[in-house]
This record gives C-alpha cells, structure tokens and sequence, in this order.
C-alpha cells in the first residue's frame, strides 16, 4: 500500500489564508494609515527581519551571535559609502549593504567557526567592534560623528514622486511609505525563504545538525556546509535590513550603526519572549516588544531594566517562549514543518 | 574480496593508546563480530572505520579505497552505516524524520525518491506504528531500532552495530537478531560489537578479540570462544 506525506493541517491552512488578508492590509496600509503608525511599521518590520535571522542562526544552527550591529552597520555604510562616493540611488544601493554584509561574513565565519557556544558569541562581538573602530575612521563618510545622505540623492529616491502623486502626500511622507513597502517585501521574502529552507532537505540537515551534530554527519549530512550556509545568508538580509533601517534614517554615525542595544541585544529579547527556534516566535515577540517600547518609552533606563527581567522570567518560566506556550497549550503551528507519513501499514494500524 | 581492509591502525588519546596496531579484512557480505573486555578499544575502533575520529597511524580501505583522511560525513555516502552505542536519534525530529534526514543525504537523493524506502524500512524493523512520534519520546528498545533504521536508510554496503542488543529483554533480542539476519541475508556486510554474546554467535560467521587496543584474536566463532586465550582475557576465567 502506498504512503504518502503531509505537512500542511487544517490550522494552518486557515492561518495561510488569515496570512494573506493580513499581507493585503498590510500592503495596502499607506492609504488608510497616518505618517507615525507607517513608521512604527516599519520599525516592527526591520525589527523582525533582524530577529528571524538571527533565529535562523541561534534556534536552527546553534550559531548564537552577539555581532549581528557588524552587519547591520556595514550594511548601513555600504549604503551611504554607494550613495555619497558613487551617486548610486538609495534603493539599489540597498542590494550593496546586503552584498557588503556577505563580504564582512566570510572572514568572520572563517575565524567565528574555530570557536565554539559562548567563544562564537564573544569572539562575533569582538570582530563587531573591530569593524565598528575601523569604519570610525572612514574620514570621507564623517569619522567618529556620521553624516547624513546628500539631499538631492534623498529627493530624487526612485519611486519617491510616484509615491507622492498617488497618494497626494509631501516628500517626507513618501520617504516613509517607501521605506515601509521595501521593509514589507523585505520581511516577506525572508519569512518565505526561511520558511522555504525548512521544508526542504536542508532544512531537515539544520535540524538534526541541532540535535545532534556527531549522529548527523554519521548519515552523511555536512554540518560544516550547513553552518556556512546559513551564516552567510543571514548576514546577507541583515545586511539589506540594515541599510534600509539607515536609508530611511537618512543619518548614520558609527556608534549608533554598530549599537550592541540596538541590533543585537533587543532582537535576542525578540526572539527569546517570542519562541527561539520557530518562525512564529519572532513574530510573536516583535509585538510584543513594540508594545513594550510604546509603553515604557518615558521611563528611561527603567525601561531596558524591565526588559531584562522580562526576558530571564521568560526564559525560567517559559524556555521556549511565548509562542512556545500557545503552541504546546493548543498544538497550533502557523508554519507547520513536521512531515506526517501516513497511508500504507499506518493505515492498518489505525484502525 | 574484502571490502575493509585496516592496516596497522593506531590511536592514542594522550599517554592511552586505545588502538595499538589493528590489522584485518573483512570479507564482502561477511558478518564479522567484535568481542572484547569494557575499555578494550571497541567503540573507537568504529569511530575510526566511519571516520567520527582519526587514526594518528596506519591505513583503512573501504571498497579498495584509501579512505584514512576521508571525513566521517563522505564515508557515509560511500556506503558506511553505523549504529551507536548509546543511541543518539535526532530527539525533536519524528521518527520518519529522523529516517528522512539520512536517507536524503546519506544517499544524496529528494524527499519524495525516498519516502517508501524510507517507510518499507520502518516496516522491516517494527517502528512504522511509531513513525510520526518524536524519537525523544521512544522506549529504549524502540530507541535501538531507530539506531539501526536510521543506519538501514542510507543503504550501506558495510553495517556497523555497536552493542544494539544490550540491555533489551531475551524477548527483544530475539526479535532484533531476526531483523539483523534479515539485513545480512541480503547482502549486507555487518560488523558487530556486541557483550550479549549469544546474540552476537547467531549471526556472526566470523569473531575478533580485542583487548588493550590489540587484536588478540580472529577466526571461526566457536574455535575462538573455546581458546584459553580469550576464556582468561574476556571471561576472566582462571584456565
């Protein structure tokens, strides 16, 4: 008798459905929606572009990182480096942050892989600095303080006019909704293509890799190829997050580009509220922080320290997060990537 | 023809020398098996056959090739398969994963070319009711069986079992034993490390002795267990 194998459930063909009326009303938000909730959009957005991949990184490879502000900031520079030394467009000049992310990422992979857990943290951290010290020192692009893109490259942005005209708002607001439609296609594709990885072969070579690294080369996966896989093409889409964080900025300055805060420490907060090692957990956690930030914002280092509490409850109270929480309470997957055999001697068994 | 060949193979881990000048062929489609003391050397013997460490001195050929420096990861794909000692599934996946995952790389092949392989082997060693469970959840007994189903669903030409029998009632063992013979009857080369001895003498055609790293012995199962050699060493009986 034949088998066949499902990974789709009923729930989450529902939550496929739910997935799509959100992404329409997403995409079609600039017209309904004020300039500050288009901005906190996009900070939500970038946000969990910058948590999934760090989650692809630590929940999937084990590859826990602390020098995620390395790509982000030499994404940023790229950016303005192509801009103001290369007059390149703002938004092609995203595609160089990514690629100058993946450039940075080899030889960090090259030294970060000799080190193992708590080393690979530490040692990613250090390259971080490294890197933040040198671009310091990049005199054309404002040193130490930063500088801030040329205006008419910022007025002249492709699609800015267009924006403008349809939908009848000044340039700065068409900045915004820009931004905030590359930051959703960003997000999207990331999602997807994580999503996509895990479904496939390799996607079950990360997991077993995670399980168990010596059992997994035993049945000819290559742990050492799974690690740089995943590496560099998290640190390709941090890259890209990263120099559209700073190109809607449109003002960088080394310590805030390489912020251990900003690019690193909240997106562990993310993922760990959320649920480390699932796709759901991010997306969880993004809201959740968000909504955190909105509501402490004025209470200043209160804030960062409610956060750091909130985070070890969490982990002593819910290891795996949140989302972890309401998947085991309700047995719900949103990306569902467990294969189910069935038919065949399963179907005798059944009955 | 042999199908591994070791030459004069040694390891040491600092002043230990766990395997001290190893030499012998197994012949293809032989079941050849390894008894020795606890600490004899026998589980890294297997390590260094797959390749999950390597030998500080002389040579292993797999199918008449060198494959002393080959990684752990391209023996597999060229026709090794283990089981390990203390099982070690892949906890969070299914089992069906767990077999998913070895037969896609071990044989460098899509999901979908592989699911009934990967199911008719289920069927063979007895797990298919547990196939959508995660193996972390699994009995001992059924955790031992995904050991050698996992090993099965890369398909290899040379099998190798580290002590899958232990601590299983007779029941299981029997069981498992008619599993192994079905695998060898097919043309499987096994090697097995096994202390449940009448297991292992049911199966194998063919016994080595290993004792502080060396081989002390190798020949016809019976001639070897009757050997005051083997009776002083392994037994531990005064002769």
């Amino acid at each position: 008798m034949a088998y066949s194998v499902t990974i789709q459930t009923p729930a989450s063909r529902i939550a496929a459905l739910l997935g799509i009326v959100v992404i329409v009303v997403l995409i079609a938000l600039p017209f309904f929606a004020g300039r500050s909730t288009i901005q906190d959009m996009f900070f939500i957005l970038t946000m969990l572009v910058l948590a999934q991949f760090w989650n692809l990184l630590a929940g999937y490879s084990g590859l826990v990182s602390i020098g995620q502000q390395a790509l982000v900031g030499i994404g940023a520079y790229a950016l303005f480096g192509a801009v103001i030394l290369w007059g390149v467009d703002p938004v092609p000049a995203i595609l160089f942050a990514g690629i100058a992310a993946l450039v940075i990422a080899v030889p960090t992979a090259f030294f970060a892989f000799r080190l193992n857990g708590a080393y690979f943290a530490i040692g990613t951290w250090v390259i971080a600095e490294v890197v933040r010290l040198l671009v310091a020192q990049w005199k054309t692009l404002g040193g130490g303080t930063g500088t801030s893109l040329p205006r008419d490259a910022t007025r002249d942005m492709w699609f800015v006019d267009l924006i403008k005209e349809t939908l009848d708002v000044r340039s700065a607001a068409a900045r915004d909704i820009l931004a905030y439609w590359l930051a959703l296609v960003l997000a999207l594709v990331t999602i997807g293509c994580i999503y996509w990885l895990l479904r496939t072969r390799r996607g079950l070579a990360l997991a077993a890799v995670r399980d168990n690294t010596q059992a997994a080369e035993s049945v000819g996966v290559d742990a050492g190829r799974m690690k740089w896989i995943v590496f560099l093409s998290s640190a390709f889409g941090t890259g890209l997050a990263g120099g559209l964080i700073y190109m809607q900025k449109a003002r960088i300055s080394p310590d805030a580009a390489f912020s251990v805060t900003d690019w690193t420490a909240y997106v562990i907060f993310i993922v760990v509220i959320g649920g480390i090692g699932t796709i759901e957990g991010p997306i969880l956690g993004v809201l959740v922080f968000f909504a955190l930030q909105s509501l402490l914002a004025d209470f200043g280092s209160w804030y960062l320290m409610t956060l750091g509490v909130l985070a070890i409850a969490i982990m002593l109270v819910a290891p795996r997060g949140l989302w972890g929480l309401v998947s085991e309470r309700t047995g719900l997957h949103l990306f569902p990537i467990r294969r189910r055999l069935s038919g065949g001697r399963l179907k005798l068994e059944e009955k | 023809m042999s199908i591994l060949s070791l030459q004069s193979v040694s390891k040491s881990f600092g002043a230990l020398t766990v395997t001290n000048d190893a030499s012998f062929d197994v012949p293809q489609g032989q079941a050849l098996g390894i008894i020795g003391p606890n600490g004899a050397g026998k589980s890294t013997l297997f390590n260094l056959i797959t390749g999950n460490i390597r030998a500080d001195q002389g040579s292993i050929h797999f199918e008449g090739r060198d494959v002393t420096k080959v990684s752990a990861m391209e023996r597999c794909l060229t026709g090794i398969g283990r089981s390990f000692q203390i099982p070690q599934p892949f906890g969070k996946m299914t089992v069906y994963e767990n077999l998913l995952v070895a037969a896609t790389h071990g044989r460098n092949m899509s999901e979908a070319a592989v699911r009934d392989d990967c199911a008719e082997v289920l069927e063979r060693t007895e797990l298919i009711a547990q196939a959508n469970r995660p193996a972390g959840q699994l009995s001992l007994l059924e955790r031992k069986r995904l050991e050698l189903s996992r090993a099965m669903a890369t398909q290899p030409k040379l099998l190798l079992l580290d002590e899958i029998a232990g601590g299983l009632t007779e029941g299981e063992c029997q069981a498992l034993i008619r599993t192994i013979k079905d695998i060898h009857a097919q043309g499987v080369t096994i090697i097995w490390i096994e202390h449940v001895l009448h297991a292992l003498t049911s199966v194998v055609e063919r016994l080595l002795v290993l004792d502080f790293g060396k081989v002390i012995g190798l020949g016809d199962p019976e001639e070897i267990m009757a050997s005051r050699e083997v009776r002083e060493i392994y037994l531990g009986i005064d002769v």
